[in-house]
């Protein structure tokens, strides 16, 4: 198989110009004989139905959530990035651009995150026009922040709640073309199949989660906006739900898996307090523009330091070490960089708290000097938030944090048509690989997920539909029989197991096997140890989960157990692709591959390319497909931030 | 510290932790045509650290092992944002503690030994669905009438070009907070959704992009949750002093002037 991303001919800024011209069009009048599937409505998802609906194609959207304004995206906190250079300190799309492949290690693909650097500027416009209430100056014009290894002010937001306020302004525009009919939302509903027909995809199966009906859907193309995976490692920043079963289903229907192994750990995290932890809760990273992370120099000082204790530690004695080791960007270098820091310091023995594995995240200096009422206006919100959980008063003392899973850069393999390997069906926003390489920058992921759906993928799925037949394919079609007996019988095989173990004691332990050797730092011992325990523990599952109740009702039990099979797969794919990735990159550090100084060390000769994995059986090992990169504009360097 | 031994130090930290024992009065229902009625559970161990929900994990996952089923809630974030979560505690939505939700709920606002009695929101508007889950579609169904601004994707002015005072932006952002939970509605002896309709109006009406369609979108969005079955506005003040977010009463003295003077020289003809 030969991997085609389709990148246009031309120099880099203008490829996406000559593409949108290039690409061809349907007519206004039969954009309505195409039906598409959009499965998510997160802000991918949300903001592609809504546009192709606009454009006049059916769409059909699915969530598995009681109401498309409840998608993970409502979380995200901190902001969108946008290369508006409102503030006149030199940034530029070029800029932006530059910063996210050098963000990204130099693992994404050049022409994707330009485009999204173009972009960018409009889905502000958009946002905006829709009642988007961003944060403002006194004169009225909106307001930036720097964010996570950016040296501009770049990012707009909304409070500490932008992912919020984005996805409710897609939500709204998705809700205006379901009034108006061009949409049919299908709420509480879980896709869990994709089905071909004559090597194209055409339609999906799902399952309506309250009566447990499995149902037949067939359209011209489907598009799938389903999120990341974060949650193979059960404890995640990501919400309850989120999940990987609609991409990994398409992947066993063909579509090639892009660099499973890449994932984001982000440093501002509350630490874990105790076994019964479902989730982690991330601190968002804007934060650290006022906060200072430090540790006690000490190790003896530092054990079991709370933080109502830290006053006591005076600041000759405190380790600033991120303002220490990188001067020029201090508490602002990029998550992976941060993250490892964290983990270094901790391993040091030099963690607080009563586990040790915290540091401190302190603002009485911002608040001396900018006063409390300005640190509330900025962070409010969040302070209230950690106080919840903790117990403990930012405003009085540190906060507390560890890094966290948050994010997965990889995802389905897609050409710069954001079309998979599988003909006529798309991924966009977080279920894709493509624009943030081997760690992604903060406030580009609501950047990219817009930038798919608004801008992106309503041009370039116009390019597919027009060369393709109105007709509709018929849900009796004998594809569609077999992919619905494929999902009842999985469900039967699931629902008559009845071990003695549940599904969150499999998803445990599972996360448990990531955590510990496919997590912040990783070697060749511990991935090949934890590929074989995976497979054992994914073979205890299919014999020993107890599933219960029954198909026909709504059964979290059930919905997890597919998600966790799932998981169960997945997990060793990423595995796979950290054995394969013998070098150390972003978010993907390999211990035998760093600097004397502890950094990722890249191997650009060998690995400046895209590892695309296709399935070839549960118990078989993946075919690993490269999309090698170039690199045209940005110079490969080794990244610093000193 | 090794993640082995950092679960072992968990485990000792917990025996240290003082553990509360209490007992549960939970809504079960199977489904929307069941009758439905309490049923009580011991829960026992229950660290102070462990969030609502997490109580009800370790609840469920009790009850799993026995065989029974476990008692269904809806939840995702755990952040207080999705608006997912929805659980009457102690007769009060999302609990005791005001401005969050019952996901953002902890076990230290309990005490050793109390009874806590668990139900579903209780509105005609949003039936049950099975146990504490219920249907909020109406609340979608509002927006669709007209909580938008008509705009395409695409050839929209600059963002700067219309400045807005910060101090109008802030209210509607303050509006726009709602994360459309229906706690609003379940604190209501009515079962009105003035609240969460006042917080869309509201946030849209302050806003200049919001002015073309001021009028319309009152009147339409009153007109929706009114055949929704959502009862009469009496102002008693409830839903804001049970919204998590904390939306404010001048919503809907906003709401009841968009839509006087909607109605006053209506455009909907
Ligand atoms: C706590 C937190 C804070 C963040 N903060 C920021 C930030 O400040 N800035 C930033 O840029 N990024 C941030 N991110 C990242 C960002 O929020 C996500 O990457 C992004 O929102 C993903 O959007 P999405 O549309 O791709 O997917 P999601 O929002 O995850 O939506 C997925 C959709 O798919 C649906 N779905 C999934 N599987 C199925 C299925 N099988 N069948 C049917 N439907 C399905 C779900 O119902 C949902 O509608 C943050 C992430 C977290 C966890
Ligand atoms: S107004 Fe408050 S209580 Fe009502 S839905 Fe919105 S957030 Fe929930
Ligand atoms: S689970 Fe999202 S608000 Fe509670």
């Amino acid at each position: 198989m030969k991997l085609e991303s389709k990148i246009p001919e031309g120099a880099i800024g203008d490829k996406w110009t000559k593409h949108k011209f290039n690409v061809k069009l349907v007519n206004p009048a039969n954009k309505r004989k195409y039906d598409v599937i959009v499965v998510g409505t997160g802000l991918a998802g949300a903001s592609a139905a809504a546009s192709l609906g606009e454009l006049g194609y059916n769409v059909k959207a699915f969530c598995f959530q009681d109401s498309p304004r409840r998608a993970h995206s409502i979380a995200a906190q901190g902001g969108i990035n946008a290369a508006k250079n409102y503030q006149n300190d030199g940034d530029s799309v070029f800029r932006l651009f530059y910063d996210t492949v050098k963000g990204g290690d130099y693992r994404a693909r050049e022409a994707n995150v330009h485009r999204l650097a173009e972009v960018s500027v409009n889905i502000i416009d958009q946002c905006v026009a829709q009642g988007v209430p961003f944060a403002r100056e006194y004169g009225g014009l909106l307001a930036n922040r720097s964010f996570g290894g950016a040296q501009v002010s770049r990012t707009f937001y909304a409070k500490g709640q932008t992912g919020q306020q984005l996805l409710l302004g897609a939500y709204s525009a998705l809700s205006r073309q379901i009034k108006n009919g061009k949409v049919e939302m299908h709420n509480r509903t879980e896709m869990l199949d994709l089905v071909m027909v004559d090597g194209k995809a055409r339609g999906i199966i799902t399952r309506d989660l309250i009566t447990g009906k499995i149902e037949r859907h067939s359209a011209h193309a489907v598009v799938l906006a389903t999120g990341g995976y974060g949650n193979v490692f059960f404890l995640s920043t990501n919400a309850m739900g989120s999940n990987a079963t609609a991409a990994w289903r398409a992947h066993k229907k063909g579509a090639l898996m892009a660099n499973p192994c890449y994932t984001q750990i982000h440093p501002t995290c509350i630490p874990v307090s105790g076994d019964h932890q479902s989730k982690l809760t991330l601190m968002s990273e804007s934060l650290r523009n006022d906060g200072r992370v430090w540790v006690p120099k000490d190790a003896a000082k530092a054990k079991g330091l709370s933080a109502k204790d830290a006053a006591n530690i005076p600041d000759s004695e405190r380790d600033y070490y991120l303002e220490r080791r990188y001067p020029a960007f201090g508490n602002l270098v990029p998550r992976d960089v941060a993250s490892r820091n964290a983990k270094m310091v901790c391993d040091e023995g030099r963690g607080v708290g009563t586990t040790g594995l915290a540091v401190f995240l302190d603002f009485s200096d911002a608040i001396k000097r900018d006063g409390k009422k300005v640190v509330e206006a900025k962070y409010g919100n969040l302070f209230d938030m950690y106080k919840q959980i903790t117990g403990d008063n930012p405003y009085e003392m540190p906060m507390m944090i560890y890094p966290a899973v948050h994010y997965t850069m990889g995802g389905l393999w897609v050409d710069y048509n954001l079309m998979t390997n599988v003909d006529g069906c798309y991924a966009i926003g977080e279920a894709n690989f493509s624009d943030h390489g081997a760690n992604r920058l903060g406030a580009s992921a609501l950047m990219q997920g817009l930038a798919d759906g608004y801008f992106v993928l309503p041009y370039t799925i116009g390019d597919y539909l027009a060369k393709m037949p109105y007709e509709r394919v018929s849900t009796d079609h004998a594809a569609f029989e077999e992919a619905e007996k494929a999902v009842k019988d999985k469900i039967n095989t699931l629902l008559n197991i009845k071990g003695s173990q549940t599904v969150d004691d499999f998803h445990k332990k599972l996360g448990k096997i990531m955590w510990e050797y496919c997590g912040m730092a990783r070697n060749e011992a511990g991935l090949k140890k934890a590929k074989g325990m995976i497979r054992e523990l994914r073979e205890e599952f299919w014999e020993d989960v107890n599933v219960l109740g029954s198909n026909e009702e709504l059964n979290m039990s059930l919905e997890k157990a597919n998600r966790v099979a799932d998981f169960l797969e997945l997990g060793e794919l990423m595995v796979d692709d950290a054995l394969n990735r013998d070098e150390s990159c972003g978010g993907h550090f390999r211990e035998e591959h760093q600097t004397e100084e502890g950094e990722a060390k890249r191997n650009d000769e060998k690995f400046a390319y895209v590892g695309a994995w296709e399935f070839q059986g549960v118990e078989k090992d993946e075919v690993l497909h490269k999309e090698e990169l170039v690199f045209e504009n940005v110079k490969l360097t080794q990244r610093s931030y000193k | 510290m090794s993640d082995e031994l950092f679960f072992q130090f968990i485990a000792k930290k917990l025996i240290t932790i003082k553990k509360m024992n209490l007992t549960l009065k939970v809504w079960r229902q199977k489904n929307v045509n069941d009758k439905g009625g309490f049923q009580t559970y011991q829960v026992s161990d229950i660290s102070e650290d462990m969030s609502f929900l997490e109580m009800f994990d370790v609840l469920n996952e009790d009850l799993a092992r026995k065989g029974e089923d476990p008692i269904h809630f809806d939840h995702d974030c755990r952040e207080g944002i999705c608006g997912m979560c929805s659980m009457y505690i102690n007769g009060r939505p999302h609990g005791p503690k005001q401005k969050i939700t019952t996901c953002q709920l902890h076990m230290r606002s309990f005490k050793d030994g109390d009874t806590i009695t668990v139900e579903p929101w209780r509105a005609g508007a949003f039936p049950v669905i099975k146990d504490l889950v219920v249907d909020r579609s109406a609340f979608d169904r509002i927006i669709q009438a007209g909580g938008y601004v008509n705009v395409n994707t695409g050839g929209t002015p600059d963002a700067n070009e219309i400045p807005i005072p910060k101090t109008v932006a802030d209210e509607a952002m303050d509006a726009a907070t709602c994360i459309g939970c229906g706690a609003c509605v379940a604190a209501c002896k009515n079962a009105s959704a003035m609240l969460f309709v006042a917080a869309k109006v509201s946030q849209l009406a302050l806003l200049p992009q919001g002015q073309v369609e001021r009028k319309t979108r009152a009147e339409n969005m009153v007109a929706q949750m009114d055949a929704e079955g959502f009862g009469a506005c009496t102002n008693t003040g409830a839903c804001s002093a049970e919204c998590p977010k904390g939306i404010s009463l001048t919503t809907i003295a906003r709401l009841n002037r968009e839509y006087f003077s909607a109605k006053a020289s209506s455009e909907n003809v």
